[in-house]
Parts: C-alpha cells; sequence; structure tokens
C-alpha cells in the first residue's frame, strides 16, 4: 500500500535496511561483533549494493559465525579454521564480478591463518577483510590469542608474556593497499570505513578491536571498551559520500583531503591535531611501530594506495565471469585434439 | 673351444633377441641424458616396435645416479621388467653394481676405462673410447658432458641395427627450432656409430627389426594425459603447490591453455594460481567450485594428508572439485621418486568423521585422459571432491597408447539452477533430496534471485542450509550423503573392465598401473596352463561387479603395490561374505611391478 511504503525508508535500489539483515545473532550480548555486524549491514545499505552480488567468507571463531547475521540474502561460506583467505580467492578466481567480504578473528588470521592471510596480501585478492580483534579465542571460553597485548590479563589473572601480531602493521609491510584500523565502539568511523573498504578495488583489510564481553572486557585487558574508550586516537575524522550522491557539503582547503575512490566515491579525511598522511607506507608503519610502543590506540586509515595491480587484473580472463563459460569457450575443439596427437606420433 | 659363431647360435636359441629386450641406460641426473634417451626411444617407436620407457631418478637435480630403461617389445607388453639384456653403464658410481644386474649373456656397452671386463666376463662387453670421441664433437667442455649421451645413441643404433633416419628424425625433433644443436648431437651420433662400425665386431644376438606395430599410437606420459583430460574437460581454474611426482600435471597442463584456451583479444579462459601451500590450492578449488567452476588441484601423497580437513569440508557442504593425486611411497616423504599406490585408503577415506569419496583410478595413458573427463562430470553431478588416483609409473613415464578420442558426451554440470528456474519453482532448498537419488540442487552465487542465497557451513546443516545439531537432521544429512554416493555406484561410476576365461578357477584383480604387468602375467600363466580370469577396478566405491566376480572363484588375488593390502581390505569389507577368499599378492618397493614377480607369487600360492 502506498501509505505504508511512503512511511519506509528505502535505499536507492528501494531495498529497506530489512533487506539487508541476516538471522538474529547468537552473539553474548554487548558483543563487538554484532556492533560490526550492524554497521555493515548499514554500509550495504546506504551503498545501493544488491544482495545477491556479495559473497560472505569466513573461516571459524565467534567472528567467523557473524556472516549469518547479515546479508542473509547473499551466498556465503564458513569455510575451516584459518583457510577462508584461499576460499575467498577461488571465488574471486571463478567470478570476479562478485563483492567479497571476509570477516575473521585474531585467532583465525593471526594464528592458525596467519599464513593464507599474507598471501591473501601479496595476491591482493579484491575483497573486504575484517578482523574482528578482541584478543582472545572467544569460543573457546577464553585462551590468549596472538593479538593480545604483551602484558594484558586473562580473567584468571594469567598474564600474557609473549608479543602481540599487529594486523595492520604486517599487512603494510606485506604491501596491502588499503589498511585501516577502527573500534567497535566507534560506529561514526567504522562505517566510514566499512564503505571505503568496499569502495576500494583491491584487499582492504580493517582490524576491529572488538571486545569481548564474556572474555576480555575486565580490568587489566587491553582490549575491553573501557581501555579501548579511554585510550582511543581518531588520526582523522572521516567522511563518506557514495559515488552516486551530490558532493553538496565544501570542505576547507588544507584541513580536509578528498580521496575519490575507485568506484568514483569520496572519502573525505579532516585533519585532527596530528597532521597525518595516509598515502604514505612509511609514515604509516612508522606510525603503527610507534603507536606499539607508547601503548597508543591509533583509528583511523593509515594507509591508502589506489594503484595497487589488483588479483583480476594480473589474472588477464575474459570478461565473462569464468564461471559462466559455455561448453564452447571451455572445450577445444576435435581438431585441436587432432593436432595434438599428431604431434604425439 | 667354441666359436664365435657357435656361441652366438647358442644365445640367439636360448633367448628372443629381435624386438624383445630392455635396453637400461645408466647416467647421472642432470647430464642431459633423458635428451639422448628420449631420442632412442622414439626412434624404435617410430620403427613400428611397441616401445615403453621409464626414468628412474633420485629426489636430486644433479650428480646422483639415474636410470632410464626402454623395453621393446614385438607383443605390446609394455610393463616393467627387472631382467636387463643391454646395458648402456655411462656412471662410474653405480657402474659395477649395473653390470652385475645383466642377465648372462647380456649386453654391456661401457666406457673403456671403467673396466667392467673384470665384474662380469660371462656378458658381451663393447668398451668405447668415449672421452676421445666426444672430443672429436666439441672442445667445450659444457657441450662435452651433454653430447657424451649423444655419442651412445650411435653407438648403440649401429650394435642394435636402429634405422639412421630415424635417429635423425627424432634428434630434429627433439630439439626442434636449434639448428646448432640439431647439427652438434647429429655429429655425435654420428661418430659413435662410425666407430662402432670401424672398430667393433658385433658378437651379441640382440637386434631391432622394423615392425608395423605403433602405426597411429601415440607416445605420452601419463601426467600430460592427465593435463590434457582437464583441459577438455574444460577446467577453468587451477589451483596448484609443486611436488613430485605431480608437478608435470599442471606444468603440462599450463603449457596446454596458454596455447588453446586464450581468447583472439589474448585473455584466458581459465586461471592457474600457484598457491603458497596445498591447504591453500585445496581451498583455492573449493571457493572455484562453489563459484561454479570446474576446479581441479593436483598433488601427491604428503599434500593429500595437508588437504584432508578441506576435503571432509567439501563432502560436507557439496561442493565439487577434482584432486588428482600422483602416488609416491610413503608414508612421511618416503621415496618421493618412486611409484606406489599407497594413497588408496587415504585417499578413500579422507578427512574426519564419516567420509567417503569417489575415486577414478586410470590403468593407462588413454584412462588418464578419459577418466579425468569423467572425473569433471562425477564432481559437479554429485557435487562431491573427486580423486583422480594415478601414480608415478604411470604419470612420469612414457608410453605407448591408441590416439586420444574426442569426447562423445556434452559436459555434465550437474543440478543448478538459475534465476528462471528459480522464478518458476518460487522454492529452494540447498540440502533437499527433490529427485530421490540423494543429489540436492545448488545454485550459483551472484543468482539474480532472492531464493539464490545460502550458507555453506562445515557445521551441522538443515536441509534450507541453517545451522543445527538436532539428532535427526544430522542422521539425515549423513545417509542422504551416502545415498548419494550409492547412486553414482550403482549407475554412474566408471564400470570395473573384466576379462573373463571360462575355464579359469582363480581369479585376479587388479587397478591402476600394474595392469600391464598383471595382462603380461595372465598371459604367461595360461601358456602355464593356468586359466585365469580378470576384474580391473576402475572407480571407488565399488559396484556389486566386483563382489559377483569374487563370488564365481575359488581364489582371487588381489595385486596391488602397497604394503597393507589396501584394496583388499576395502573389497573384504564391502562383501565381507566373499573376504575368505582374497589373497594379497603385493609388491611395494618403490619400483614398478614386474610380470615375472607377480606370476612368481601367483605360482607359489597355487602349489
Amino acid at each position: 500500500m502506498a501509505s505504508t511504503t511512503n512511511t519506509v525508508n528505502t535505499n536507492k535500489l528501494g531495498l529497506t535496511l530489512n533487506d539487508y539483515k541476516g538471522s538474529p545473532s547468537t552473539m553474548c550480548d554487548g558483543c563487538g561483533h554484532d556492533a560490526i555486524s550492524s554497521q555493515i549491514i548499514k554500509a550495504y545499505y546506504d551503498l545501493g549494493i544488491e544482495p545477491h552480488t556479495v559473497v560472505k567468507l569466513s573461516g571459524i571463531g565467534c567472528s567467523s559465525k557473524t556472516p549469518a547475521y547479515f546479508l542473509g540474502k547473499a551466498h556465503a561460506i564458513n569455510a575451516v579454521h584459518g583457510r577462508m583467505p584461499s576460499v575467498a580467492t577461488g571465488v574471486n578466481t571463478a567470478n570476479k564480478y562478485l563483492r567479497l567480504i571476509g570477516v575473521s578473528g585474531d585467532g583465525d588470521s593471526a594464528s592458525i591463518g596467519l599464513g593464507q592471510l599474507c598471501h591473501l596480501i601479496r595476491r591482493n585478492v579484491p575483497m573486504v577483510y575484517i578482523v574482528e580483534n578482541n584478543g582472545v579465542y572467544g569460543l573457546t571460553k577464553g585462551q590468549f590469542s596472538a593479538t593480545a597485548d604483551l602484558g594484558s590479563k586473562l580473567k584468571n589473572g594469567v598474564i600474557n608474556d609473549l608479543p602481540a601480531i599487529d594486523i595492520c602493521g604486517l599487512a603494510l609491510e606485506l604491501g596491502c593497499g588499503f589498511v585501516a584500523r577502527s573500534f567497535a565502539g566507534d560506529p561514526k568511523q567504522l562505517s566510514v570505513l566499512i564503505k571505503a573498504a568496499m569502495s576500494y578495488k583491491g584487499l582492504a583489510i580493517l582490524d576491529v578491536i572488538s571486545p569481548c564481553v564474556t572474555f576480555n572486557n575486565h580490568e587489566g585487558s587491553t582490549k575491553s571498551y573501557k581501555k579501548a574508550k579511554e585510550s582511543e586516537i581518531p588520526l582523522h575524522e572521516l567522511g563518506f559520500v557514495p559515488y552516486f550522491e551530490q558532493i553538496t557539503v565544501d570542505y576547507e582547503p588544507g584541513s580536509t583531503v578528498d580521496v575519490e575512490m575507485h568506484d568514483g566515491s569520496h572519502l573525505r579525511l579532516k585533519k585532527l591535531d596530528r597532521n597525518y598522511d595516509p598515502f604514505s607506507r612509511q609514515n604509516a608503519l612508522n606510525t603503527v611501530l610507534s603507536a606499539k610502543e607508547k601503548g597508543e590506540f591509533l583509528t583511523g586509515l593509515l594507509y591508502l594506495d589506489e594503484s595497487h595491480k589488483d588479483f583480476t587484473t594480473i589474472m588477464n580472463t575474459v570478461d565473462k565471469p569464468l564461471s559462466a563459460l559455455t561448453e564452447a569457450e571451455l572445450r577445444p575443439s576435435p581438431d585441436v585434439l587432432e593436432s595434438i596427437m599428431a604431434g604425439l606420433k | 673351444m667354441k666359436t664365435l659363431l657357435a656361441e652366438q647360435n647358442e644365445i640367439l636359441h636360448s633367448h628372443s633377441t629381435v624386438n624383445d629386450f630392455s635396453i637400461e641406460v645408466a647416467t647421472v641426473n642432470g647430464s642431459g641424458s633423458q635428451s639422448s634417451n628420449t631420442v632412442l626411444m622414439r626412434s624404435l617407436f617410430h620403427m613400428g616396435i611397441p616401445v615403453s620407457g621409464k626414468n628412474l631418478f633420485p629426489s636430486n637435480i644433479s650428480g646422483l645416479p639415474t636410470w632410464f630403461t626402454i623395453r621393446l617389445n614385438e607383443k605390446g607388453y609394455l610393463a616393467f621388467k627387472t631382467k636387463k639384456e643391454f646395458l648402456v653403464a655411462m656412471n662410474p658410481q653405480t657402474a659395477i653394481e649395473d653390470v652385475k644386474g645383466l642377465i648372462k649373456d647380456g649386453v654391456c656397452i661401457s666406457p673403456a676405462e671403467l673396466n667392467l671386463k673384470a665384474i662380469r666376463s660371462d656378458v658381451i662387453h663393447y668398451e668405447i673410447p668415449f672421452n676421445d670421441l666426444v672430443a672429436k664433437v666439441t672442445d667445450n667442455f659444457k657441450l662435452k658432458k651433454l653430447v657424451i649421451n649423444m655419442i651412445y645413441v650411435g653407438v648403440v643404433s649401429e650394435i642394435l641395427g636402429i634405422d639412421e633416419t630415424e635417429i635423425e628424425k627424432s634428434i630434429k625433433a627433439q630439439f626442434e627450432g636449434k639448428a646448432k644443436a640439431i647439427e652438434l648431437n647429429l655429429k655425435a651420433v654420428q661418430i659413435g656409430s662410425s666407430y662402432a662400425k670401424e672398430k667393433l665386431t658385433k658378437i651379441d644376438p640382440y637386434k631391432v627389426k622394423r615392425m608395423n606395430k605403433t602405426h597411429d599410437k601415440i607416445i605420452i606420459d601419463g601426467n600430460s594425459a592427465c593435463a590434457l583430460g582437464a583441459m577438455f574437460a574444460g577446467v577453468s581454474v587451477v589451483t596448484w603447490y609443486p611436488i613430485t611426482p605431480s608437478t608435470s600435471v599442471c606444468e603440462s597442463l599450463i603449457d596446454y591453455l596458454k596455447e588453446y584456451r586464450m581468447t583472439d583479444d589474448n585473455k584466458a579462459t581459465f586461471s592457474v594460481i600457484q598457491a603458497e601451500d596445498e591447504l591453500a590450492a585445496i581451498g583455492m578449488a573449493i571457493g572455484a567450485g562453489f563459484g561454479g567452476c570446474r576446479s581441479m588441484t593436483s598433488t601427491s601423497g604428503p599434500g593429500i594428508s595437508l588437504m584432508a580437513e578441506f576435503i571432509g569440508f567439501a563432502y560436507f557442504t557439496e561442493i565439487p572439485v577434482v584432486i588428482f593425486d600422483i602416488q609416491r611411497v610413503g608414508p612421511s616423504t618416503g621415496m618421493p621418486t618412486r611409484t606406489s599406490q599407497g594413497d588408496i585408503l587415504s585417499a578413500y577415506y579422507l578427512s574426519h568423521g564419516d567420509t567417503k569419496h569417489i575415486c577414478v583410478i586410470p590403468a593407462s595413458v588413454e584412462e588418464c585422459y578419459s577418466l579425468t573427463i569423467e572425473a569433471f562430470d562425477l564432481a559437479e553431478q554429485f557435487q562431491t571432491p573427486v580423486f583422480v588416483l594415478s601414480d608415478l609409473d604411470l604419470g612420469m613415464n612414457n608410453w605407448m597408447s591408441d590416439a586420444f578420442k574426442y569426447p562423445s558426451k556434452p559436459l555434465n554440470r550437474g543440478k543448478v539452477l538459475d534465476k528462471e528456474q528459480l522464478d518458476k519453482l518460487g522454492q529452494f532448498m540447498r540440502y533437499k533430496d527433490v529427485d530421490g537419488d540423494g543429489i540436492p540442487y545448488r545454485t550459483l552465487p551472484g543468482t539474480n534471485h532472492s531464493l539464490a542465497g545460502y550458507f555453506v557451513r562445515g557445521s551441522g546443516h538443515t536441509e534450507a542450509a541453517t545451522y543445527t545439531e538436532k539428532p535427526q537432521d544430522y542422521v539425515n544429512l549423513m545417509e542422504r550423503l551416502n545415498k548419494k554416493l550409492e547412486t553414482a555406484k550403482a549407475k554412474f561410476l566408471p564400470k570395473p573392465e573384466i576379462n573373463l576365461n571360462k575355464e579359469a578357477k582363480i581369479g585376479i584383480i587388479g587397478y591402476g598401473s600394474t595392469d600391464f604387468a598383471i595382462k603380461e602375467t595372465i598371459d604367461a600363466l595360461k601358456e602355464n596352463k593356468v586359466n585365469t580370469s580378470y576384474l580391473r577396478i576402475r572407480s571407488l566405491p565399488l559396484n556389486s561387479d566386483v563382489g559377483d566376480f569374487v563370488a564365481k572363484y575359488d581364489k582371487v588375488y588381489v595385486i596391488e603395490q602397497n604394503r597393507d593390502s589396501q584394496m583388499l581390505r576395502i573389497i573384504a569389507s564391502e562383501f565381507p561374505k566373499i573376504a575368505h577368499k582374497l589373497t594379497s599378492i603385493r609388491h611395494f618397493d618403490g619400483l614398478p611391478v614386474d610380470a615375472l614377480n607377480i606370476y612368481n607369487q601367483i605360482i607359489a600360492n597355487c602349489k
């Protein structure tokens, strides 16, 4: 009925926010992962992306369950532990037009899946890769993960005596062209970063601190809500204008950098106290390292480079998705076989 | 004292010495002898004589012993033969052992300085001053090392009577487009043959004679044949990690694809990805299978072990993928360059939980091609991983074969619903057995329909692909997966090849590359008045033909190249009532099985 449809908000496709939701979450109440799922839903909705063009991927762990809680109409593949990157590479290869989003955790990405993550970065497979980082294994009830900070304390008092693997530092070192860090408790920033990642042609890595309310939210934890909120230092104030929207708001030149993304969307970075330059890999690496030394929690877009050749470009395949090729395109003709046979005689 | 002639006559009568013997060339790897041996083999092949060539090589790049054996057999027996009649002993490291391995009255060609006469006085020696001869070809030190091998080609062809024009043709084919190399190699052959002609008196009885048994035949290795099969099956995603002896499956495939599967504007209708390890290789192949491509990976034992978890995932979530296992000796690193049939059980049941996989088992290069094509159809038809179980002997050696035939059936892409079909149906449940054959319908990601999406998970799932831990949901799913394989084996899997002998009381069961030796054994047994019937398994799971065959005979020998009688165990577990009739004949030392070995074991057992 016209009267009711008018009252429901829709995006440019005429879809409602509900059309982008998945099944109800089974995470603990207050879990950072749910906050991230909400921002993912919102980003797809705001950008007017058709759900059937998306494939959701994940590994094993709490975070890896979350693709069930958004975009229920999209295809999804919840792979084996730590090996989502290879499956994503395969899906991309089958159909380069699919929009891939991978959700992983710190156990899934920084421990068992570290190797595959490294090679995903090296190949620059175009996808959004979100690490929902809480420093613990939640699903097995609270063991330290490889991103737990040195000196962080478990609920039972055990102190972590190994240094943390920094997902962003690793991504920068390996040459990832989109590296960002955010916080599940900072929805505004997270929303912009997810949208920017979706507009990027290549692998976009988002390391999102997402506190585990059950096993790592206590005093002494370096990844609790309280600690993260207190120590978060945004590198800039972020804004996003999708490609289909008119740019109306002017920005002050000098104080704001406007970046046109691959799909024509605009990302705006407004300078804060620090004059952060996200286009220098060297600078990004230095920033990550020095933040680590000082124990600072810096968030924002650490590095952006739109010039990277992505995996699909390197593979040089036909315009059609490989999955759509017909028998005539896939099976060479009888005379090809005949000439090969003649050569073997 | 016997005259030379009398001695020669005696030898002639004790062996068939024309077109029926083996030539072993012992060299070091990395010395370029491969080209010389290929030239020898191809020349014999072009003289119309059935040949097979086997490269016995070390897991090493340069400097270790390697042997190439050419078997000529006018009847067409191509299996490995332990007995060697003719030796070219170029490797000082192994020469003593090599000459000891010759049969009495065999022939040994060797560098004069090795003085092998002192080791065996009961074989015929032709001592050649290789170093002096090669000096006449070139004074370049590096080239000398390579072309010295063409000198023995000249010597051997003169002694055996190989047609000069065939040698020339083979050299031109081997070094196609490299005029200098052709010239140099031809010169070396010529210097070798002239020396033999002028300086040697032929006192051995071995000869080759032109025949017409290779007309229309091809020579190819099993791995290249698998690669051809994959290309003609329409593979579009190939993901792999190099491992001996499977590497050449993908390397050949890359060559073929680059030549025949590029569009006019130089775009690929395929992707080949060299993965970081086997875990990633199978993950990528599974991702591409889920995405709707014909995808494959190729590996060997250690890779199979690494892929176990992912293969179980693909079985449980019903994603098509083809895995080539070119078997080598295990366990662990084992002997990477030796052949085996040791992965039958591990591949068939790969992964934790209740799993069982379709396997096709080629026994010839022709089947490497044709069963590969079937494997891709089966994978998509049954939405499950399918193994092609080949082995090093079949995969890396050269085999004579009839030319391969163009596939007669169109690609079977299985039950895939598109937008229009979804519109018509109005509903879709990914894991529902709609047709009663255990095979559900799937949709491909990207299908523009609100019903198309579903969630693949390796955890318990319902017919609608949602999460479940309900006991009955799990049981239903596992039973349906089993039903799918029942459908496959009843109607669709490659049937065993059966050769019945009405007089037979004994049955023989074999599979894979042992087929060559088994056929030779069966003929030899027949000559010895032992009649046997033969069944060759071509796929797993086994269908009732196998049980019915065993039931007919008093005793059935199961021949295989592994310690634990792996196929026998599968037959016994699937047909327990006839299990007592099975006797295992095993050969698992890493060398291909010899007909004589099987023959002796059966005869000993019959007594």
